[in-house]
């Protein structure tokens, strides 16, 4: 895929690279008023698109404990100093994770990981053998917790068939585990994947059987070539096409929320 | 220091605490997240001074797991999160250390390890928990089956048991509660009687301290006794939880200390990029660790005009417009 696309047809369409459509397509997720957590990452830069752009009354938060912070500037991490700064209150971990599980509340992550398998649950630990392990990564900090006590998560992640997987290394944070009602039978009362945005596409998992299946491609993307970089049968047959990022949304994104283009590269 | 008398030979320098405080294989855990308010000063110390064998616990631990870890200070390590967030989305020498089998690890989540820094400050065995079932946090224990019960190590990783307060599909997760012997921690200001104030995040640090044997705090100031109590709402912890006060200005260096200097970009770059070659890493640790003889000549090498480039603004608590993509 290459780096910039132009929309098909519109000489004065603007061009985009595959990341600025992943966090525009995840933001659009967010509706204004909704209480966000968000991790390192992409996942950091969708939280911050959607309250510039499409939710500016949303409610972010970090596992940290910075709660409802302006965000005037991306934060490198969970625990930048920007998540901090004029927040509506500033806390640690175990108030975070207060917000994270609390049944009045409808919160939903973004998280990321290394690899997603097709009832969304996910690696963040290692690959090879846990004991002997090929690559360590940092582990789940709070996206275990995420995925076990939130009411949802949204995942963002590079598309290609060493993410996307038949069986995980290591199950770090829990999604539908094996599919139809297992999550609950594990004891969790809610929670679990909503949706999975990726430089290629948005998927979704099926409501009975809590597959993942294609629900949009981005433009100048085939199901063929989602398929391709999918390491287990994906059912296509749903997809539609994803609006592309208008304008604005480009403006806000590259002139208001990452100017040094820290997340975007 | 007559001005501190009320710290009741509390008050010492960064090697008078660690020589106390942190003996070899000793468990130890250190405040902070990534890359905010980590006690490098104290963890620069650790590493001159070859401390080895600890048990480091930590929830989200960035540059000072990774420099303990880099200069062979851990042995054992409880681990939700070892990472610098986009600096070092995985710490390089802690990746480096599991990899080639150097690290003892036992995985578990930012919410399981405050829950037992919290345990461990209630003095309670255990603590329950809804993270993590049918998950490989709960089926895969790290530490191996000869350690259990031994040398400060649970008997268990953790026990799933279904609630015995109700019936049906709700099963529960037992943590272990942690009591490290030694908990580190860089705060904003400390008063001549030893109350801690911290800006920003508390993360768990003060859970880490209250489960603790003995507590050093590192500080930026120390400040009237009169001051902290104007406004005690702000204040973190009591003078009977402190042991140690150490006076150590831009102490968490080249992490953040918010309200006071932002991180330190261009070190953490240069960081990433000697970091993950085991020879320029090496070399790092000669000239910014090992070969650095005071805290002094560390500030002076990091440089006045950088250390005015990350003081945070005083009403935004960080550095508007730093650029983050700078290296040294």
């Amino acid at each position: 895929m290459s780096a910039t696309q132009t929309a098909a047809g519109a000489s004065a369409a603007p061009t985009y690279s595959p990341r600025e459509m992943m966090a525009i397509a995840a933001g659009r997720f967010i509706k204004d008023g909704d209480v966000l957590f968000a991790g390192t990452g992409v996942a950091m830069l969708a939280a911050t698109v959607a309250k510039h752009i499409h939710a500016p009354h949303a409610h972010i938060f970090f596992e940290s404990g910075g709660i409802g912070p302006l965000l005037e500037e991306l934060p490198m991490a969970v625990a930048d100093p920007r998540v901090m700064a004029f927040s509506n209150l500033n806390a640690g971990l175990v108030e975070a994770f207060s917000y994270v599980a609390n049944r009045r509340l409808h919160t939903i992550a973004f998280l990321g990981a290394a690899q997603i398998d097709k009832y969304g649950n996910m690696n963040s630990t290692v690959i090879g053998d846990y004991h002997a392990p090929k690559v360590r990564f940092s582990g789940g900090g709070g996206a275990c917790d995420a995925g076990s006590l939130a009411s949802g998560y949204i995942v963002f992640m590079q598309h290609g068939v060493q993410k996307f997987v038949e069986k995980l290394d290591y199950l770090t944070t829990p999604g539908w585990l094996s599919g139809g009602d297992s999550r609950r039978h594990a004891g969790y009362r809610r929670g679990g994947p909503i949706a999975v945005v990726t430089n290629l596409c948005v998927l979704k998992f099926d409501e009975t059987t809590h597959e993942m299946y294609l629900a949009e491609r981005y433009e100048g993307v085939t199901p063929e070539q989602v398929q391709q970089n999918t390491g287990f049968a994906l059912d296509v047959s749903r997809a539609a096409l994803t609006e592309p990022p208008t304008a604005e949304e480009l403006r806000i994104l590259r002139d208001d929320v990452d100017p040094q283009r820290l997340i975007l590269g | 220091m007559a001005q501190h008398n009320g710290l009741d030979g509390k008050l010492m320098t960064i090697g008078e605490a660690v020589e106390r405080f942190v003996p070899d294989g000793c468990q130890i855990a250190v405040g902070g997240f990534t890359i905010t308010r980590n006690p490098m000063a104290a963890v620069y110390e650790i590493a001159r001074r070859r401390v080895k064998d600890l048990h480091l616990v930590a929830h989200s631990n960035g540059q000072a797991l990774d420099v303990l870890v880099g200069a062979g200070c851990v042995r054992r390590l409880d681990i939700a999160y070892g990472g610098n967030g986009r600096f070092a989305p995985t710490c390089i020498r802690f990746r480096k250390a599991v990899e080639r089998g150097e690290l003892q690890v036992e995985d578990y989540t930012n919410n399981m390890m405050s829950l037992r820094f919290l345990a461990g400050a209630l003095s309670v065995p255990f603590i329950p928990s809804k993270s993590g079932l049918g998950t490989d946090v709960i089926a895969r224990e790290g530490f191996p089956a000869e350690l259990r019960g031994t040398e400060g190590v649970p008997l268990h990783k953790v026990v799933v048991i279904e609630n015995p307060f109700a019936d049906g599909d709700d099963e529960v997760v037992l943590l272990p509660a942690l009591t490290p012997d030694v908990s580190i921690i860089h705060a904003q200001q400390v008063s001549t009687d030893g109350t801690v104030r911290i800006r920003g995040l508390s993360f768990a640090d003060l859970e880490q301290c209250k489960a603790a044997s003995a507590v050093i705090v590192t500080c930026e100031e120390i400040v009237p006794e009169s001051y902290l109590r104007l406004d005690p709402d702000r204040n973190a912890l009591p003078p009977f939880l402190v042991d140690a006060v150490v006076l150590a200005p831009y102490g968490a260096h080249p992490t953040a200390c918010p309200c006071f200097y932002d991180y330190d970009p261009a070190h953490l770059n240069h960081y990433k990029a000697v970091a993950k070659d085991d020879e320029s890493w090496a070399a790092y640790l000669d000239e910014w660790v090992y070969g650095v003889e005071s805290w002094d000549a560390y500030l002076d090498k990091v440089g006045g005009a950088q250390l005015a480039r990350i003081r945070a603004n005083t009403v935004a608590g960080y550095a508007p417009g730093l650029d983050r993509r700078s290296r040294r």
